[in-house]
């Protein structure tokens, strides 16, 4: 079997776990879109504690992902993690920041003598649910759009401009992406919380709300995948591991590939129509759905950015300093060995799915807030 | 170049990650402990259906929950901080450093994530006995990522288990159970959870001391006295055996830090072990860096040569001999050790350019020096010395490490007794006539936070000027950022991490003084 793995295999077997990661972190990212909506969605005070502890007991599994998407990424692809992270350093350090003010808001928000005030811990889950995943769709866009980097001959990298990373921002595309995401998440957030919680105020407002926010998604999305598919890709030479600009790139890409074609379409087929059972027939299964085609999306997006012949970080400004799966990689047998690993995960997926229906078998209601067991 | 270091950036970059590393350590031992404590009060509880304990399970689940949450917003910026401040470091070893870290995310994180919301809010949604069952888990996910992560950091003591590829300039894993199994990881890893034990189990014995002091809930006191009194009286031993197999081990991978401590400069037989003294700069120095005499030493005759050697006339060698070179104790001097790095570098970088040129045939002639074992062995270890220009910059702060030493060292002896004394005081039923025990247990707390930090002081100051020793300087493996950037950031995280830590501690006080939400019965 060992013969059978080569290297790149193995690298193709690691983007397609990055990839999953990133589709599961931008599902989970329903917490962040949740916390976007804590001054507004919620009329009254027990609205507000059975919105944030219905978000507040999934925080850990989204901030987890992103922890292990760091980690894999840096154990997979370790040039990317060292050109990325030390090039585009203000991007990344305002993820950091949005997502540490995240983590101790929930625990510190209602205690006493918590200092700032549960406002200002509330404003911090607000930032969060703003910021996170708006940050997070900007530094993805980069995938696709480049970056302003060149490595030398010992692949240490120098950023082109001063504002490592900030520079993305300036970017069309992945501000739509930015965008798209943001609006993604809020969706998937109301959607969860008409899942969760047990006021029926609640979640007739949560699903008026899908509807306003499925119309700036779709609007950005769209904008992003127009930018996407009309403009340049960063195509590798297979032969030779020359890196040239093509126009149509990503177009083509999706024609010559059924796979990532099929993974993207039925992603937006599933989200349109997870929507639409929330705006005509106020489902509260929605989210399932929104879900689902949420992380086929993100794989679909993934696959098109590293799986082919693409550079999946490509630098704007030294073609051939551009990332690929062959040249970023760790070596074979870490790979490898992280492969054996790796086969835990289905186990993973099943000690959370019995925890996630275990603490989700009964709704949130006011009762179980006013019993103060651990409420946020 | 790498000749031209900005050592401003160089400087914020060490304070940054100093700095995110030490707010990080103030949380994270309390959760290792904790967790097992908890494990521990619920199990009693499941037992003997004794519903005193669950109060007492759920009293200290709610500090734990204070403290589990700020440790993890630390943790995962220590984590990218690898790559926004040592982005060249990640290159050079994201193929060994990586994998522990994504396994302590596949592995650990997710255990302790998905076991820690049923922990908190399963009471009334799960058996009892899933409930149980949750609160283990979280124990053992929070000491499985701790694992992984201390073998990341031991890797970079005793760098194992790999081999360097010129073509990509990195070093590459070929043994993962060389790095799991690397001794001063298995040593590591003990002597860390361990003392993280004991940090909580003074925690939990110090805030059961103030309960007795003010007559308050003296029946949880006590019971959280007894369980916390013996996990930190094993814990206190293990510390103390962990800890001596540690400075065995750092005396042969890290001669000049082991020196260091011991504020060593002239190796010697029968040498004894300095219980404590006064560090003074003498007026000899080796090349810039000024030497120390130690005063009012209290030692140990013969005992740093047992230590080391095991043998009481075994030689323990000196700063001096480890920088100067030794030749009867077969010890090399840094500048032959810089020579034959500068050498080892030059080959590289010949590959590299006559690979850039072309030259196909010198190409391959220099990418066979890297398998051949003379050159590996005997140049290219020393790869990393290649960047100092004077023998003297291998040399660590000795009065830190000294000082750091011995409070680690006195603290931890100091918290054997404390957790003895109160399991002595518990079983003749005579805590609250000891009051003077009460202060004491109570003043420890912060003592046994000192004592945790200092451990690290101890492993992170005197690892300088390595990252990877022997293999990478701090200096080499900066990102190439603005200073000022670093700047930046250094002082948003030092506002950040105060007001959060003022905000956490503030709560837990808060909480400490409400005491359980629910009234002895």
């Amino acid at each position: 079997m060992t013969a059978l793995l080569s290297h790149s295999f193995l690298q193709g077997y690691w983007w397609l776990i990055i990839s999953l990661l990133a589709g599961l972190l931008l599902f989970l990212m329903f917490v962040q879109g949740g916390q976007s909506f804590i001054f507004t969605l919620a009329k009254t005070e027990l609205q507000r504690t059975m919105m944030v502890n219905a978000l507040g007991r999934k925080w850990e599994f989204t901030f987890t992902t992103l922890v292990t998407f760091g980690g894999a990424f840096f154990a997979s692809f370790p040039l990317f993690y060292s050109v990325s992270f030390g090039g585009a350093y203000w991007l990344w350090m305002a993820i950091l920041f949005s997502f540490i003010l995240q983590a101790v808001a929930y625990e510190f928000r209602s205690k006493p003598s918590n200092v700032f005030g549960t406002r200002v811990f509330d404003g911090f889950l607000f930032l969060n649910g703003c910021l996170g995943p708006f940050l997070i769709g900007v530094a993805v866009g980069t995938f696709f759009t480049g970056s302003d980097f060149s490595l030398d001959l010992y692949n240490r990298v120098t950023w082109g401009t001063n504002w490592h990373g900030l520079e993305a921002l300036a970017n069309p595309a992945n501000l739509a992406l930015g965008l798209a995401v943001l609006f993604l998440a809020r969706i998937l957030g109301l959607l969860y919380l008409v899942n969760t919680i047990d006021d029926a105020e609640l979640s007739e407002r949560s699903h008026k709300s899908v509807l306003v926010n499925t119309i700036p998604f779709l609007v950005f999305f769209l904008s992003f995948v127009a930018f996407l598919l009309t403009g340049k890709g960063f195509q590798v030479d297979v032969a030779t591991g020359n890196i040239t600009t093509v126009k149509y790139f990503y177009l083509h890409s999706l024609i010559t590939s059924p796979l990532k074609l099929a993974l993207l379409l039925a992603g937006v087929v599933l989200v349109l129509y997870g929507i639409s059972l929330s705006i005509i027939r106020r489902s509260a299964r929605a989210v399932w759905y929104v879900g689902t085609g949420t992380v086929a999306v993100g794989l679909g997006l993934f696959f098109l950015a590293g799986y082919g012949k693409s550079a999946f970080y490509p630098s704007v400004t030294n073609l051939q300093s551009s990332l690929t799966l062959a040249k970023a990689s760790s070596s074979r047998f870490t790979l490898q060995t992280m492969m054996y690993v790796s086969f835990i995960i289905p186990f993973v997926f099943a000690y959370i799915w019995i925890a996630w229906k275990a603490i989700n078998r009964k709704r949130i209601t006011g009762e179980e807030m006013a019993e103060g067991e651990h409420t946020y | 170049m790498l000749e031209n270091f900005d050592l401003s950036l160089v400087a914020w970059s060490r304070a940054q990650f100093a700095l995110t590393a030490i707010y990080h350590w103030l949380f994270v031992p309390l959760t290792l402990g904790l967790s097992f404590i908890l494990a521990f009060m619920e199990t009693i509880y499941v037992r003997t259906g004794d519903e005193a304990w669950k109060r007492i399970t759920r009293f200290w689940m709610t500090l734990f929950g204070i403290n589990f949450a700020i440790g993890v917003a630390t943790g995962i910026i220590l984590e990218f901080e690898f790559g926004t401040n040592w982005s060249n470091y990640s290159w050079f070893v994201g193929d060994i450093f990586g994998a522990p870290l994504a396994v302590e995310g596949i592995l650990a994180f997710f255990l302790e994530s998905t076991f820690v919301a049923v922990m908190f809010f399963g009471w009334n949604k799960v058996s009892r006995k899933f409930h149980l069952a949750s609160t283990w888990l979280v124990a053992v996910g929070a000491n499985l990522s701790a694992l992984w992560i201390l073998v990341a950091n031991a890797w970079m003591e005793n760098p194992v288990g790999m081999h360097f590829n010129p073509d990509t300039a990195r070093n590459e894993m070929d043994s993962f159970s060389s790095v799991l199994f690397n001794p001063v990881a298995v040593n590591k890893f003990a002597h860390t959870v361990t003392s993280g034990f004991l940090l909580a189990s003074i925690f939990v014995i110090g805030i059961s001391a103030w309960y007795l002091i003010r007559r308050r809930e003296e029946n949880m006191a006590k019971k959280s006295i007894m369980v916390a009194g013996i996990f930190g009286l094993v814990s206190s031993i293990l510390v103390a055996v962990t800890g001596d197999s540690s400075a065995r081990i750092i005396s042969k991978v890290e001669p000049v830090k082991f020196a260091s401590m011991e504020a060593l400069y002239d190796g010697k037989s029968n040498a004894g072990l300095t219980v404590i003294g006064i560090i003074k700069e003498s007026d000899e120095s080796i090349g810039e860096k000024k030497t120390h005499d130690v005063n009012m030493r209290i030692q140990i005759p013969k005992m740093l040569s047992i230590m080391t050697t095991g043998k009481g006339d075994g030689y323990v060698p000196g700063i001096k001999d480890l920088v100067n070179g030794n030749p009867s104790k077969g010890i090399l001097s840094v500048a032959e050790m810089i020579e034959r790095g500068k050498y080892a570098r030059k080959v590289l970088t010949d590959y590299k350019m006559s690979k850039e040129v072309g030259d196909t045939e010198t190409a391959a002639k220099l990418a066979a020096r890297f398998t051949d074992r003379d050159f590996t062995e005997n140049y290219f270890k020393y790869f990393g010395y290649s960047y100092f220009s004077a023998p003297w910059q291998v040399i660590p702060s000795v009065p830190i490490l000294f000082y750091s030493f011995r409070i680690m060292v006195g603290l931890g002896f100091f918290f054997i007794l404390l957790c003895a004394l109160a399991i002595w005081f518990w079983k003749r039923n005579a805590l609250d006539k000891n009051r003077w025990f009460l202060w004491l247990a109570l003043l420890s707390v912060p003592l046994a936070y000192v004592a945790s930090e200092s451990g690290w002081v101890v492993c992170e100051m005197g690892r300088q000027p390595w990252i990877i020793q022997n293999l990478m300087p701090v200096n080499v493996a900066v990102s190439n950022i603005a200073s000022s950037s670093v700047q930046v950031t250094f002082i948003l995280f030092a506002v950040m991490f105060t007001g959060l830590l003022i905000a956490e501690v503030s709560i837990m006080m808060r909480q400490i003084k409400n005491g359980p939400k629910h009234k002895e019965e």
